[in-house]
């Protein structure tokens, strides 16, 4: 029997390797090994609800010795999460990277080609991330996370594309060399890499300070935190649809879900409150600028990548509360509450991309302006843009209304009103975004009675919507119960 | 031998802090490349240096499959970024 958690990581990784040497077969094979990989991430999430805190050391070797994998709640989350996006990105990419009709070989054949290998490595590597259970290995993957990522977004192949990808690059690499400088501080001072032999010895102090800042500062550059968010939008709006589906909702996430673990497992009890402050106002400041950007944008994908940097902002806005409620339920439901809005944010994301490239692939572009005609043509996408606009602004019934409730909550019990007038004002800044795209598919041309125009490419984005916009408010108690393994209680 | 070692790190620290500086400042994409190897280099050098247990002991080994596997990974990354480097050229060849 092989362990469920190297499962996740070997099947995407073993079809990764099918796909470069059979690239006729890439497609087929590519969308195998995603159903496989993606029933081997669910099974993990299943096996934490079932059993609590996962664990497998490989190759039988015991701590501090081996590569140790864990799957706690809030890593068992995450994976369900990126399990079902990246399975529809999957469905999607096969329909949207459909081989010519006259068999004639064009240059979409070729990002087809590239396509499957960087995206199943991306994939085991953000899987990998998810389940590492020490500070080197989260290096590890963290850069192979980047250098597929920056591969994949400059798979068109256009001067935009390169150029942005070049610079998320180059970040990406200063944000890990930094990151790595933290952790040889940390084994300086400890000699052990693992967290959860690290939460146990480590103490407030200058080199714990130190080492934080470095390592949650390189992690800020890749979870495009404002000020540090500059690469986002030119990278991911220049990307084919479904790697801009998979670098938005994953990718990003994948940083962020790494602040959150060392902060919670490892340096949340020995910070003082104002770095938690810090975060919190940087996050406050990418709202605002997010949003601002995002209504101000001319070309829809951009308007998407902009309210990515906003929402990332809605996450470290979760930190100074976090570190300021006492320890008990309050607690507990601040954690869950950024959990279930991260976890939101990659449904809705996803989504809102996959239909973005839909509209953008009928229309030939994306200005917003001029979308009136296409977006009308296409009724599941703009529905798919709808529904994932009611998860982005917050509209009952998604997990991001449930998620800013407990936030609003919790900020006006423990008196900290300033956080209260931020999330309101994105909120109007994200009904003004998404009505102005919306607003667009109201004014032309009869409606068309089909509503799916394409069924492999818009129900793997309306799925992702509706899970947005209705499942996870209605049904997010689950999320509590799986993150008591561990991270919550 | 404390003396040696501190010697090392404190050159881990100086190579940095120079290679941070120049791919902060320096637009061209090559000085960005090497800036950021030098960077590397520096963050290797540190954590040789804390890899030394004295000169009978023999030094831990745990560093230096953190640096084998840093050297790994720039070099990939510099790859990608050369690639990415010489598509531009080409572009403006054109």
């Amino acid at each position: 029997m092989i362990d469920s958690l190297v499962l996740a990581i070997l099947a995407p990784l073993l079809g990764a390797v099918a796909v470069t040497l059979l690239p006729s077969q890439a497609p087929r094979l590519g969308l195998a090994a995603a159903v496989l990989a993606a029933a081997a991430g669910l099974s993990v999430t299943a096996g934490v609800w079932t059993n609590g805190v996962l664990r497998s050391e490989l190759g039988g070797w015991g701590v501090p010795l081996a590569i140790a994998l864990q799957a706690d709640g809030l890593s068992a989350a995450l994976l369900g999460m990126s399990s079902l996006v990246a399975l529809s990105v999957s469905l999607y990419a096969v329909g949207y990277f459909k081989p010519s009709a006259d068999g004639e070989p064009t240059a979409d054949d070729a990002t087809a080609r590239h396509f499957w290998p960087l995206w199943l490595l991306l994939w085991s590597a953000l899987n990998a991330l998810f389940l590492a259970g020490d500070l080197f290995n989260l290096y590890v993957t963290l850069e192979l996370l980047g250098l597929s990522a920056a591969a994949l977004g400059a798979l068109t192949g256009s001067r935009e594309a390169v150029e942005a990808n070049l610079r998320y690059l180059l970040v990406g690499l200063l944000g890990s060399l930094i990151y790595l400088l933290g952790v040889a501080l940390i084994y300086t001072a400890y000699g052990v890499l693992d967290i959860g032999l690290l939460a146990e010895i480590v103490t407030p102090g200058p080199v714990a300070a130190t080492a934080m800042a470095l390592m949650l500062g390189g992690l800020m550059l890749k979870a495009a935190l404002f000020p540090l968010h500059f690469w986002l939008p030119p990278a991911h709006a220049n990307a084919p649809a479904p790697v801009s589906a998979a670098l938005s909702a994953l990718v990003v996430k994948a940083a962020f879900y790494l602040v959150l673990r060392l902060w919670l497992d490892l340096f949340g009890p020995i910070t003082p409150l104002s770095a938690a402050n810090l975060l919190g106002v940087l996050g406050a400041a990418a709202i605002l600028w997010g949003s601002w950007r995002a209504l101000r944008a001319e070309r829809l994908k951009l308007l998407a990548a902009y309210s990515t940097v906003a929402q990332m902002g809605y996450l470290f806005i979760g930190f100074p509360l976090i570190a300021a409620a006492a320890p008990g339920p309050a607690r507990d439901n601040l954690i869950a509450a950024v959990v279930l809005l991260a976890l939101t944010h990659g449904f809705a994301k996803a989504g809102l991309f996959l239909a973005a490239g839909m509209v953008k692939k009928t229309a030939g572009h994306d200005r917003i302006d001029d979308l009136g005609g296409a977006a009308q043509a296409l009724p599941a996408a703009t529905f798919t843009i709808g529904l994932a606009g009611v998860a982005l602004i917050g509209l009952p019934p998604s997990g991001t209304f449930v998620a800013k409730w407990i936030m609003l909550e919790q900020s006006l019990i423990m008196g900290h009103w300033w956080w209260v007038p931020v999330i309101m004002l994105g909120t109007l800044l994200a009904i003004g975004y998404v009505f102005r795209v919306l607003s667009r598919a109201f004014n032309r041309e009869p409606t068309p009675y089909r509503f799916v125009s394409d069924a492999r490419a818009e129900v793997p984005a309306l799925l992702l919507g509706a899970l947005a916009a209705g499942v996870l408010g209605l049904a997010a108690q689950p999320l509590w119960t799986l993150l008591l393994h561990g991270v919550i209680g | 031998m404390i003396a040696t070692q501190l010697l090392y790190v404190g050159c881990g620290i100086l190579l940095l802090i120079l290679g941070l500086w120049s791919f902060l400042v320096h637009p061209p994409l090559l000085r960005k490349l090497i800036a950021i190897n030098v960077m590397g280099a520096g963050v290797f050098h540190i954590l040789v240096a804390i890899a030394y247990r004295g000169i009978d002991t023999p030094p831990d080994p745990v560093p230096h499959a953190l640096v084998l596997t840093g050297i790994v990974v720039a070099v990939s990354a510099t790859a990608l970024a050369l690639a990415f480097g010489q598509r531009l050229d080409r572009d403006d060849d054109r």
